[in-house]
């Protein structure tokens, strides 16, 4: 009966932790879904009274603002697009292929990597993109993120693909499929799940960036909304507490959607056909 | 259809070789089998044939084409994977039509081709499914089709049957012998399972750490194993096999161990050259033709009986010896007598193997020539 007793009391205690410590880190969730709506959002939560738009309206006269968050599409989807398509291929051909020595040069370039895009670097990645000729443009940043997400995301791939079955590919080769048909019609979607993982990584890491975009940038009408986002800080450098809740939710609302789209239409899974 | 041939193949994988110097042809229409436990090298070949290992050195024709260097696309081949390879990404209908796809066909005259042959492995309900929603004997049916929907100069078979379970394993090797028969393809598979290779193969090539040990038809693999390794491979329960000491006295090869009992035997050239260098051979009998000893001592052989397994139709009666050496005999249960101790085991003198002590058969009397 005790025994009972206690298990019952440890089920009770357990379940008061839990909702504790969800309850901590719903809050700050919680203050993010109801300040843009709330007209004399401060710090504090507080439910929206009166519930208004007003916050918006105001966001939406701020023109660089709206001129950021398109900057950091064009940025994202422009580094996505690299690193995905840079990703896929070399992973697939780092995989399959009997390169010797394969194996240290993803290490190498692992290692090297969040050197690449880290805050270390940025001296002589400025002073090399200031030698191109191309600061203050998109492409710079676009190729910046590129080849520090890369490796990476080859890592990711790399090992993604290694567990595919290469009966996949040589069935259709033998088939009568071309390497290049066999890549396109059967090897692509069998790892489209793996890509997508790493689209989406790839997408979050370059929309939340601040440092590189900042430091390669210089005309306000190509800032990203990382940056945007400070144009909502008084001169005095304190928030404006109600526009940047505003501002927030709709800079997080590009990432929330591709994360339901994906899990939509591809799903975060892998599907069988290889019988083991 | 066309044959295939190996001259002088080998294949090495860095340090290790896996297959050595293979040379068997494989007619026009011939169904053969490679066995061999794993590892001996029979995926290797049948692969090299498909085209996707590159022999190390020698030649791979098929017909008269040399297709040694050629890429897999241009070799006219189908080939059945063990893990069936269906891509999980198309229904039936788009996985079977796939080579006709690669070829160029038009939608219409693909799916319709592939439906034809779907029906006739019994599929042709589930072309609009995708291969997870079906099982596992309806997977290995839809990648035999993909395998069948072309006209191919051969057809390849890596252990396709080796995921099904018993039953279905049956039926899809029935299947398998009578579409040989149907089409007379040429067809080459790769198993480890002896009684698969006895059903399907008009020639099997028995494997052995790279090296093609026997290549003939599976009787005479069954009836003359070239090898002590043969003799243990092919048959189940595997051939018996016992060391036993021999030598010439008046004119007759008598054979000796603890238990063993045979009437002398004629001696045969290879027999008396193998016995020059020394005396200890192996003699092999086959459990199916091992019975309860009745009469006399004469072809008998003893030991204390240590298993009895009742399989139905036939029991299964082992023998283990003094020297810890197990002999077992497949019995008809018709012909079954209560067991129990000290039990002997009779043979026929025809039915008895002998191997010199490399383990190569000794020709006996009637199959010298």
């Amino acid at each position: 009966m005790t025994r009972y007793l206690s298990l019952y009391f440890t089920r009770i205690g357990f379940s008061v932790a839990t909702a504790v410590l969800g309850a901590v880190f719903a809050l700050p969730l919680i203050w993010f879904v109801f300040a843009p709506f709330n007209p004399r959002a401060e710090l504090g939560l507080a439910v929206p009274d009166p519930f208004s738009l007003a916050n918006f309206e105001t966001v939406f006269q701020n023109a660089f603002a709206l001129r950021g968050l398109w900057n950091s599409l064009i940025q994202s989807v422009g580094g996505v697009v690299l690193v995905g398509a840079g990703a896929t291929l070399a992973s697939y051909a780092l995989s399959r292929s009997p390169i010797r020595g394969k194996n240290v040069v993803t290490y190498i370039l692992l290692l090297f990597s969040s050197v690449v895009s880290g805050s270390a670097a940025m001296v002589p990645i400025f002073l090399i993109v200031n030698g191109m000729g191309l600061i203050d443009t998109h492409i710079a940043v676009i190729l910046v993120f590129a080849g520090g997400l890369l490796p990476t995301a080859m890592f990711i791939l790399r090992d993604f693909i290694d567990g595919i079955p290469k009966s996949y590919e040589e069935s259709a080769m033998v088939a009568g499929a071309s390497p290049v048909q066999a890549f396109f019609d059967v090897a692509l979607p069998v790892i489209r799940p793996g890509v997508v993982v790493v689209v989406v990584w790839a997408f979050v890491n370059i929309w939340g960036s601040f440092l590189i975009p900042f430091i390669l940038l210089r005309s306000s009408e190509k800032m990203p909304a990382s940056v945007a986002i400070y144009s909502f800080y008084s001169e005095a450098g304190t928030p404006i507490v109600t526009l940047l809740a505003a501002y927030s939710l709709l800079y997080s609302l590009p990432v929330i959607v591709l994360y339901l789209f994906v899990s939509w239409k591809f799903g975060f899974r892998f599907f069988g056909g290889i019988k083991a | 259809m066309a044959s295939v041939s190996f001259d002088s193949v080998t294949k090495k994988f860095g340090d290790f070789t896996a297959v050595s110097d293979l040379g068997i042809g494989i007619g026009d229409g011939e169904f053969v089998c490679l066995l061999g436990p794993s590892g001996c090298g029979k995926t290797t070949t049948l692969r090299m044939i498909a085209g996707l290992e590159t022999p190390t050195s020698g030649r791979v024709r098929i017909g008269d084409r040399d297709v040694t260097f050629m890429h897999p696309k241009d070799r006219k081949i189908s080939m059945v994977f063990q893990d069936y390879a269906l891509y999980p990404h198309m229904n039936l209908a788009d996985n079977i039509a796939y080579p006709l796809k690669v070829r160029g066909e038009s939608k219409e005259k693909r799916h319709a081709r592939a439906r034809e042959v779907a029906d006739v492995l019994k599929i042709g309900q589930l072309l609009e499914r995708m291969p997870s929603q079906i099982s596992g004997g309806q997977q290995q049916r839809t990648s035999l089709a993909r395998a069948l929907v072309y006209p191919s100069d051969v057809y390849l078979f890596d252990e396709p049957l080796s995921n099904l379970d018993a039953k279905l394993r049956l039926e899809a090797r029935g299947f398998l012998n009578h579409l040989q028969r149907d089409m007379g393809m040429t067809a080459v598979y790769v198993t480890h399972d002896q009684a698969e290779a006895m059903a399907l193969a008009t020639r099997v090539a028995v494997m052995d750490a790279g090296v093609v040990v026997q290549y003939a038809p599976p009787l005479e693999v069954y009836r003359r194993p070239a090898t002590t390794f043969v003799a243990n491979f092919v048959g189940n329960p595997p051939m018996n096999l016992l060391p036993v000491e021999a030598m010439i006295a008046d004119g007759a090869l008598h054979l000796r161990a603890d238990g063993l009992a045979t009437s002398p035997l004629k001696v045969t050239r290879a027999a008396a050259k193998a016995l020059e260098g020394g005396k200890s051979l192996t003699l092999g009998v086959r459990p199916e033709h091992l019975s309860i000893a009745s009469g006399g001592e004469e072809n008998t052989i003893a030991g204390q009986l240590f298993a009895n397994e009742n399989m139905g139709p036939e029991a299964l009666v082992t023998l283990e010896r003094e020297d810890a050496a197990r002999f077992t005999a497949r019995i008809f249960t018709d012909e079954m007598v209560a067991l129990e101790g000290r039990v002997r085991l009779g043979f026929a003198a025809d039915h008895i193997h002998l191997f010199d002590g490399e383990g190569l058969r000794l020709p006996l009397d009637g199959e010298e020539g």
